[in-house]
């Protein structure tokens, strides 16, 4: 077969959502051939073995083939549909189709080659892991939130590693980092941050944090803000009264999947995201040594008794005071805490509402949370 | 973090685990070291399939080896448990239960409830079982159901080692009597197993697999093979929920009456004896809690009632496999009145 | 048997106590034998009135670090090692206010708290459980001993056979008591132990053993007390054969037809009670005083026992379904 040259053909790949992703499975289209689509259009639900989410279309255009099919696996950056004119011949989109075709069929790599090597640093006595994507450009470090760990990162990590040195860090108490949170202070948090900075020789770097990890890096930033280019908050936590305590102590509390599974899905928008997978792999983190004393503390630092938020990081944007530029991303349909309270953000550069969108953007609505710290990142030079 | 181990590595990386955090863990049973008065290596064997391999010169005076007499210690094992030791004894072939079952269901299961609520055994008996290695009639039986049928003790059967790891640690930490079943074919297999120690509570049995279709209620080896038939129906169009027990006592009969009420079609495995068996009690709880969901009689795949064999075609045709397991499906999804 | 010319110096109190438990359990069990002629306990007893010596000459060396398993027989050795009679009558009679809280019965009374791993129903069950008490006082370094009281029939039992063997791989601070009453049931041990002795089973093992007249406290104390003293200096264990005979049934209802009258001839010529007041009046030890004085407050708490048993309030249907697990 001739190659195919033709290069109004698009093709749309198996995206990489995560650094040790190798393949996904497509569990439904959204669109059939001869669909018109415009760019960010849902087109097919993917599963994989971390995460279920639905793949946009690259661009606008016809649908003219749909290569794999439900239920099979298909390697990262395999193509699974192609979208081209109606002036591309039905010859030269048979013989794409047919080359991808033999690719899926040629099988996914070996699990192993493709894994990112976690790195460990200690810090304090405790051993925080952390993994890093990326040769150029500045370092931006990802903090996850409370129940998390550097998996939350899954659909930027790989993508954004194309511009950046990217990590993502398992905070004490999460992942796989020691389990052991001291008094479960953003202190004790902000420490692990300083010590994946110096581990990993960054002496200037960017840094983005999620819910309880927006508390942490604002006070990684306060302590020392002439190292910290930019702050990237997403649905921070620190910035309001309001926040769902029931929610939070059902999720520290939860023995049983029958338990967890409601509550995970209060994270997202949409319950749909939340597949067995992913509950098995939070029962999974749940069920290690010293995660449930140490869920316990940290509910400490983000609850009053009286269930509203206990922590308030106006003291950390103050000790800043305006030397680090702060970015604000906040889904509107945020069940965890009220996106309201991106009006609190003193001193902010920039508020990125996303629509429609939970707890979890990054997860829910990863290009847009991607475009948004690129703007942060760039507008921090 | 997780890494990939086997069934046997999950299990030795248990005891050490507990061994290394609470001083009152103690090994004991047969060649649990190997070469005990022996003038050549200690720790010759470190059990009679490696499970207990290290721990004797890791915890000197913590591994016991016994002579050939479960009676006398397995009793130890009991008698030191309701004196404050947490004794993880192992009796080396199920089959073996006959020379010390006593102990374990006249003693063990009853000393709480006979000393009115004053005792407290927690010992944990491991043992092998299962056919599929020609060890014929008297070293490759179930007997499962037998233990599961006395009030008093747990029953545990992990089929993975992550399942492996965390029953076991958990049956440790248990305060009561539990009889730790490891199917010896799964010894080998490889998995998934985090670094630190972690519990799977009992009483919870894993969908290993979702479907709308038919329900597969089976437990250890067997949950393999019923996936091995899953994948073989999913081609035909037919999707199995595949049920793994994990503990029979207790056992999660929420989760295998929510599976029934939902797909209305129900294929047990149990690789045991057929009469009086894992797969007639389950067969029963259904019958009785989810009749009217029922949309077919529930098919039940076992064991033939007959000893294990010893020649490879007869033993090959004595353990339940995928063929069988995916016939019963047929016959359930099949099935007119 | 052993002549007891030298016998270990006890003192007052020593003797004062030894009396009391080997009354208390006399009395007690005198007392069963009436009150289950009634027809109110139910289930099965049987009784250890005349060998009351064993258990208390053995117990009196005894601590809290020690563990003690019994028989079916096990009354005496519950009341000897300081099990409370009161519960015992109340456990007899099935009340929730028993040692076990109705939930076990005659065969099953026990009392961790006190090292009294409980009488049991199975011939032989004790021995494997007292070599797991004595491997953990071993290897927590307690000092503790444990003792498997067991009957000649118990001494057939693969289970006593195996424990002895296991003791002595392991060293174990244990000790092996053959209570030979003359019968296993209906069976007389001359016929059912094949050796003249069990104690001289003990050589076969590797280890000591020593024959004693059962109805002898002194002779019962001072071998107990050698073979408690080997034992937590770690010198391993020893197997004590006591000869004596019981002076009830099997069980109660047991009609003995298979006796002929060597019961009357033990309470006449040797019972342990008597020779024991005999000794120690003779020595000026104790006074026959001493010696009523706890005869009347033995009666008296025997009395308060069965009154409080008869008073008590049997389990409710709730009780029937807890404590199977600590946790399920």
């Amino acid at each position: 077969m001739d190659p195919v040259t033709d290069d109004r053909i698009v093709p749309v790949t198996m995206p990489k959502w995560g650094l040790s992703m190798q393949a996904g499975k497509i569990t439904g289209w959204a669109v059939a051939e001869g669909d018109e689509v415009g760019a960010g259009d849902d087109l097919a639900d993917i599963e994989t073995d971390k995460i279920a989410g639905t793949l946009e279309a690259p661009g606008a255009g016809t649908v003219r083939r749909i290569i794999a099919r439900i239920g099979e696996d298909v390697p990262v950056s395999g193509t699974i549909a192609l979208i081209a004119p109606a002036g591309v011949s039905d010859a030269d989109l048979d013989a794409a189709a047919a080359e991808a075709r033999a690719a899926i069929e040629a099988g996914v790599p070996d699990e192993a080659a493709g894994e990112p090597v976690v790195q460990t640093a200690d810090v304090g006595g405790r051993t925080i892991r952390y993994t890093g994507a990326g040769q150029d450009g500045d370092v931006v470090l990802l903090v996850h939130g409370y129940g998390g760990d550097r998996n939350s990162w899954l659909f930027l990590q790989a993508p954004m590693a194309a511009r950046y040195r990217v990590y993502a860090l398992d905070l004490p108490g999460h992942g796989a980092s020691s389990k052991d949170v001291g008094d479960g202070s953003v202190q004790v948090l902000a420490d692990a941050v300083a010590g994946v900075l110096d581990a990993i020789g960054a002496r200037r770097a960017h840094l983005a944090g999620h819910s309880l990890g927006g508390a942490v890096v604002l006070e990684a930033a306060a302590r020392d803000p002439g190292r910290i280019a930019s702050l990237t908050l997403i649905a921070p936590a620190g910035f309001g009264r309001e926040i769902n305590a029931a929610y939070l102590r059902g999720f520290a509390g939860a023995q049983t999947r029958r338990e967890l599974k409601p509550l995970a899905g209060q994270v997202f928008a949409d319950d749909s995201l939340v597949t067995r997978q992913v509950v098995d792999d939070l029962l999974a983190y749940k069920r290690l040594d010293g995660v449930g004393e140490a869920l316990h503390t940290l509910l400490g630092t983000l609850l009053a008794d009286d269930g509203t938020q206990r922590h308030d990081a106006a003291a950390a944007v103050a000790a800043i005071g305006g030397a680090v530029p702060i970015t604000v991303i906040w889904g509107t349909a945020d069940r965890i805490i009220p996106a309201g309270q991106a009006a609190s953000v003193a001193g902010v550069q920039k508020v990125h509402l996303i629509d429609g969108a939970g707890h979890m953007p990054h997860m829910e609505r990863p290009a847009e949370v991607h475009a948004a710290i690129e703007e942060a990142v760039a507008g921090a030079r | 973090m997780a890494r990939t181990i086997t069934y046997r590595e999950a299990l030795n990386e248990a005891l050490a685990q507990e061994m290394e955090r609470d001083p009152s863990v103690i090994v004991m049973g047969e060649d649990n070291a190997g070469g005990e008065g022996a003038p050549g290596e200690q720790d010759a064997w470190g059990g009679v399939l490696g499970v207990t391999k290290g721990l004797y010169h890791r915890f000197p005076g913590r591994v016991l080896d016994t002579p050939i007499s479960e009676s006398a210690f397995i009793g130890a094992a009991i008698g030191a448990a309701t004196a404050g030791m947490r004794p993880v004894a192992e009796l080396m072939f199920v089959d073996f239960m006959g020379v010390c079952f006593d102990q374990i269901y006249n003693q063990a299961a009853k000393f709480r409830y006979m000393f009115g609520g004053k005792a407290v055994t927690p010992v944990v008996i491991r043992t092998m079982y299962g056919a599929g290695l020609r060890a014929a009639a008297q070293h490759s039986q179930c007997l499962y159901p037998l233990f599961t049928h006395i009030p008093g003790l747990k029953v545990v059967l992990p089929s993975t080692p992550y399942d492996a790891k965390g029953l076991l640690i958990q049956a440790i930490r248990d305060n009561d009597p539990v009889m730790f079943f490891e199917h010896k074919a799964l010894y080998d297999t490889s998995g998934p197993v985090p670094e630190e120690s972690y519990t799977l509570p009992f009483g919870e049995a894993n969908v290993v697999r979702e479907g709308g279709d038919v329900t597969i209620v089976t437990l250890g080896r067997m949950v393999h093979t019923s996936l091995e038939a899953a994948g073989q129906l999913a081609a035909g169009g037919v999707e199995c929920e595949v049920l793994d027990l994990r503990t029979t006592s207790p056992l999660d009969s929420e989760t295998v009456l929510e599976s029934a009420e939902n797909t209305g079609r129900v294929v047990v495995v149990d690789e045991a004896h057929p009469r009086c068996s894992i797969a007639t009690d389950i067969s029963a709880l259904i019958a009785q809690q989810a009749f009217g969901a029922l949309q077919a009689p529930i098919e039940m795949v076992t064991a033939p009632h007959t000893p294990v064999p010893f020649s490879s075609p007869l033993e090959d045709r004595y353990i339940p496999d995928a063929q069988r397991i995916a016939n019963a499906v047929k016959a359930v999804t099949g099935w007119t009145r | 048997m052993t002549d007891t010319l030298e016998r270990k110096s006890l003192t007052r109190e020593q003797l004062l106590a030894a009396y009391r438990t080997m009354r208390a359990i006399r009395e007690f069990e005198e007392r069963v034998h009436r009150e289950f002629a009634t027809g109110e306990i139910p289930g099965f007893v049987h009784l250890y009135a005349g060998e009351e010596a064993s258990a208390a000459g053995i117990c009196l060396s005894l601590d809290e670090r020690d563990t003690i398993a019994s028989t079916h027989r096990g009354h005496g050795h519950c009341i000897a090692k300081g099990v409370d009679v009161g519960e015992m009558m109340a456990e007899i009679y099935g009340r929730r206010t028993g040692s076990c809280h109705g939930k076990g019965g005659s065969m099953h009374i026990a009392d961790l708290s006190r090292g009294m791993l409980g009488a049991n129903g199975i011939v032989g069950g004790g021995p494997p459980l007292i070599c797991g008490t004595a491997l953990a006082a071993k290897l927590k370094g307690t000092g503790g001993v444990s003792v498997a009281f067991f009957g000649d029939g118990g001494s057939n039992q693969g289970t006593t056979l195996e424990s002895m063997n296991l003791a002595c791989v392991w060293n174990l601070p244990a000790i092996f008591v053959a209570e030979n009453n003359g019968y296993a049931e209906s069976t007389a041990s001359s016929w059912s132990v094949a050796s003249d002795n069990i104690a001289d089973r003990a050589a076969g093992f590797g280890m000591p053993g020593v024959i004693v007249d059962g109805f002898d406290f002194f002779a019962v104390h001072e071998a107990a007390s050698e073979a408690i003293a080997r034992a937590r200096q770690g010198g391993g264990p020893t197997l004590l054969e006591m000869k004596f005979t019981r002076y009830f049934g099997h069980f109660e209802g047991d009609p003995q037809t298979y006796r002929a009258d060597e019961v009357a001839r033990a309470r006449a010529e040797l019972d342990c009670l008597t020779r024991f007041a005999a000794r120690v009046t003779e020595t000026g030890e104790l006074a026959q005083a001493d010696l009523d004085a706890v005869d009347a407050e033995v009666a008296t708490v025997i009395d308060k026992a069965v009154a409080g048993a008869k008073a008590a309030p049997l389990p409710t249907e709730a009780d029937l379904l807890t404590d199977v697990y600590v946790r399920y």
